[in-house]
């Protein structure tokens, strides 16, 4: 495993240098060019708040910005487009390279780095324009931005921890390749970002125990909406189990590694 | 170990599990097997020293890709290892993860950055890059907008920027111009000549033979021999000629001589009357049909001789003994020099002479008369015997194919013109002194410089 990671340093340069070649491609050919990468969920929340803020305004309680919906939406979409990135590239990431991966010799796990960089680029410029735009809806985020860098880590890892998984997996089973949205397009409904949990009846209550996005996507609400701290108790029991999940999706990409080369 | 690079009973198998689930379980419990596996290659064994070359031949799908990716370590051996001592590069597939939309600069930087290399590293030889490619202004041009050759040329700038303990080429030099190309290869030798080791995959058998000090030879995922290039090429070719498919004598190959049962190099010419049979050095084949009795080189005069002075005139004499019926025999030879490289060929159905039908047991004689336009060194003689010739120059059975049957040496010829090259085109010459260019003609020739 310190094997692996001594590659990965070596080839920092490569990662940096691809990291910077992914977003220079994007500009090639278009005018705004990885712009759109900020304007693709803004625009989804435009769309959602435009079309459901009548309906569910009202009922945020606690917060007296009329704006409080359109927040609350930013709030979620800033974590879940990071999940979503990270796990949507992975998932044919070693499909994609599969030229690559099969002449030339180099560290496989700079594949994955070099997908979790360009994430969290996107990601912060996301934050910014997100920064913004609260600034013009006159509601700034206070001292619980600092949990912030916490929650994306967290959020980094359990993405990565996934998306390993299916990557590797997708290459010996493509179906997954075919699951996975229609996985991800549920994951994104039953995950309260954009209703709040309250609105769920109490009999289904418990079921949100089982979808792990949901306490991180929480945690950004509360940072950004509540100026709060996220719970840490949920919070704990995710990073542990992050933590396991992406210890095991290590060692599946150790295991497969030889075998996905002649696979592809 | 001082050896650059050294390989280790290595095996590579392509496994079928039958079901994804039952690769999934061997992760995490090795004692599940795959339900088959199929070897590509198996139980290969050498070591490479500094600044060698080595060639890699054998037919397709012999495994000589699969060998070169599991020592630049694409792939991962199933048994075996391979040890390596510093850095490698392999020129394989050119212009692999170049970005269609960046620059050649951009993707000069990308594809370094995939070797492995940092960027300050990178930018102190981005100059000599440049220069080497000669795209000149399209160096700062998106690929996109590269021809194939173009595109190959800046690979093949990168890949080879720095030089390496190890490269490895694969035939991806065949692309490009043969300036390019000649001047690929200048690269290749200056880097051998530094102690680069080269291995070298490819089926130009003449490429083999001048480059190579060494070559592997592979059938079917096994090494036949590792050896000296002739050696290696003899024996392959051979091969090539038993599975030719249309030629049935393959059920009658006696026996193809590998490179520990060579043979002494010939009879000698007064040899004649004995009843010893020419067998060849390694790649030969016999068959239980015919036996070669006797080969020789005579002179004018008829005295046999292994020295032969250049521009004199020869004559090859072969005798043959014919163990069964033969409705249409062909006799021919070749001429090789000490690489082995074939100076010339050919064979009575080629000079559309037919021998006609020969009964069992009959001895054929056959007396090939020619100049012996050849610069100054030694040549070896193949000759080679078949039946029942089609189109142009093929059999339908090989009968017997004998390598290095026979030796000769030829002088320099004092009386005649000193040369050097391959063909003896004998040249004639003369020459105008012009004792005064009129003005117009010089002008003329400015202009055109």
């Amino acid at each position: 495993m310190s094997e692996m990671w001594s590659s990965a340093w070596r080839y920092r340069y490569f990662i940096f240098s691809s990291i910077k070649t992914e977003f220079r491609v994007m500009f090639v050919r278009s005018r705004l060019g990885g712009f759109w990468m900020i304007l693709n969920p803004l625009a989804q929340v435009l769309m959602f708040a435009f079309v459901l803020s009548a309906v569910l305004s009202a009922k945020l309680p606690g917060i007296d910005n009329r704006y409080a919906y359109a927040i609350y939406l930013m709030a979620g979409i800033l974590g879940w487009s990071l999940f979503a990135e990270i796990i949507n590239r992975c998932l044919t990431l070693f499909i994609d390279n599969g030229n690559i991966i099969k002449k030339l010799a180099f560290p496989k796990i700079a594949l994955p780095l070099i997908v979790t960089g360009k994430a969290l680029v996107n990601n912060a410029l996301l934050f910014l324009a997100v920064l913004f735009i609260f600034g013009i809806l006159g509601h700034l985020p206070g001292t619980a931005l600092v949990w912030l860098p916490v929650l994306t880590l967290l959020n980094v890892a359990l993405a990565l921890g996934l998306g390993l998984i299916l990557g590797v997996v997708n290459v010996f089973i493509r179906d997954i390749g075919q699951v996975v949205p229609v996985v991800m397009q549920f994951l994104f409904w039953f995950t309260p970002i954009v209703y709040m949990t309250h609105i769920i009846p109490s009999q289904y209550q418990h079921w949100l125990l089982f979808n792990p996005l949901i306490p991180i996507i929480q945690g950004y609400q509360n940072i950004l909406l509540y100026n709060r701290a996220p719970p840490w108790l949920p919070l704990g029991i995710m990073t542990l189990l992050t933590l396991f999940l992406l210890a095991f999706s290590l060692v599946l990409f150790r295991r497969a590694s030889s075998e996905m080369v002649d696979q592809l | 170990m001082n050896s650059a690079l050294h390989v280790e009973n290595l095996g590579k198998s392509y496994r079928q599990w039958g079901s994804e689930w039952r690769r999934f379980a061997s992760w995490v419990v090795p004692s599940i097997r795959p339900r088959e596996e199929h070897w590509v290659l198996k139980e290969i064994n050498f070591s490479v020293e500094p600044g060698e070359a080595i060639g890699i031949i054998g037919q397709n799908g012999a495994g000589k890709s699969t060998l070169l990716k599991l020592i630049t370590g694409t792939i991962l051996p199933t048994e075996g290892r391979v040890l390596r001592e510093g850095s490698i590069a392999a020129i394989l597939e050119l212009g692999m993860g170049f970005s269609p939309d960046l620059t050649g600069r951009q993707n000069t930087y990308h594809s370094a950055g995939l070797m492995g290399y940092s960027q300050p590293k990178i930018e102190s030889v981005m100059s000599e890059i440049e220069a080497f490619a000669e795209v000149g202004e399209y160096f700062d041009q998106p690929v996109r907008t590269y021809s194939s050759g173009m595109q190959m040329r800046v690979a093949f700038s990168v890949a080879t920027a720095f030089r390496p303990d190890v490269l490895i080429v694969d035939e991806a030099l065949s692309v490009g111009d043969v300036y390019f190309q000649q001047k690929c290869f200048n690269r290749i030798r200056e880097f051998s000549a530094l102690g680069t080791t080269l291995l070298f995959v490819t089926h130009d058998i003449t490429a083999v033979l001048e480059i190579c000090s060494r070559a592997i030879y592979l059938r079917q995922g096994r090494l036949v021999t590792d050896g000296s290039p002739k050696v290696a090429v003899d024996l392959y070719q051979a091969d090539a000629l038993i599975h030719c498919d249309n030629s049935p004598s393959k059920l009658n190959v006696v026996k193809l001589f590998t490179e520990t049962e060579t043979n002494k190099e010939s009879l000698p010419a007064d040899a004649t009357n004995k009843p010893t049979i020419v067998t060849g050095s390694a790649g030969s084949l016999v068959t239980a049909d015919i036996s070669c009795l006797n080969v020789c080189l005579n002179d004018v005069a008829g005295n046999g001789l292994h020295n032969i002075i250049s521009e004199n005139q020869a004559k090859l004499v072969i005798r043959y003994k014919i163990h069964r019926d033969l409705d249409d025999p062909h006799v021919g030879f070749k001429i090789r020099n000490r690489f082995g490289t074939v100076i010339f060929e050919t064979n009575t159905y080629c000079m559309r002479k037919f021998i006609g039908r020969v009964e069992k047991d009959a001895e054929i004689d056959v007396c090939f008369d020619f100049p012996v336009d050849l610069t100054p060194g030694e040549y070896t003689i193949t000759l080679g015997f078949a039946n029942r010739g089609y189109d142009k120059g093929s059999f339908e059975e090989v009968l017997s194919y004998l390598h290095s049957a026979f030796v000769f040496t030829v002088l320099p010829n004092n009386q005649a013109i000193t040369w050097c090259g391959i063909l003896n085109i004998h040249p004639k010459v003369d020459w105008t002194v012009l004792p005064d260019v009129p003005l117009k003609t010089k002008y003329f020739f400015e202009k055109v410089e």
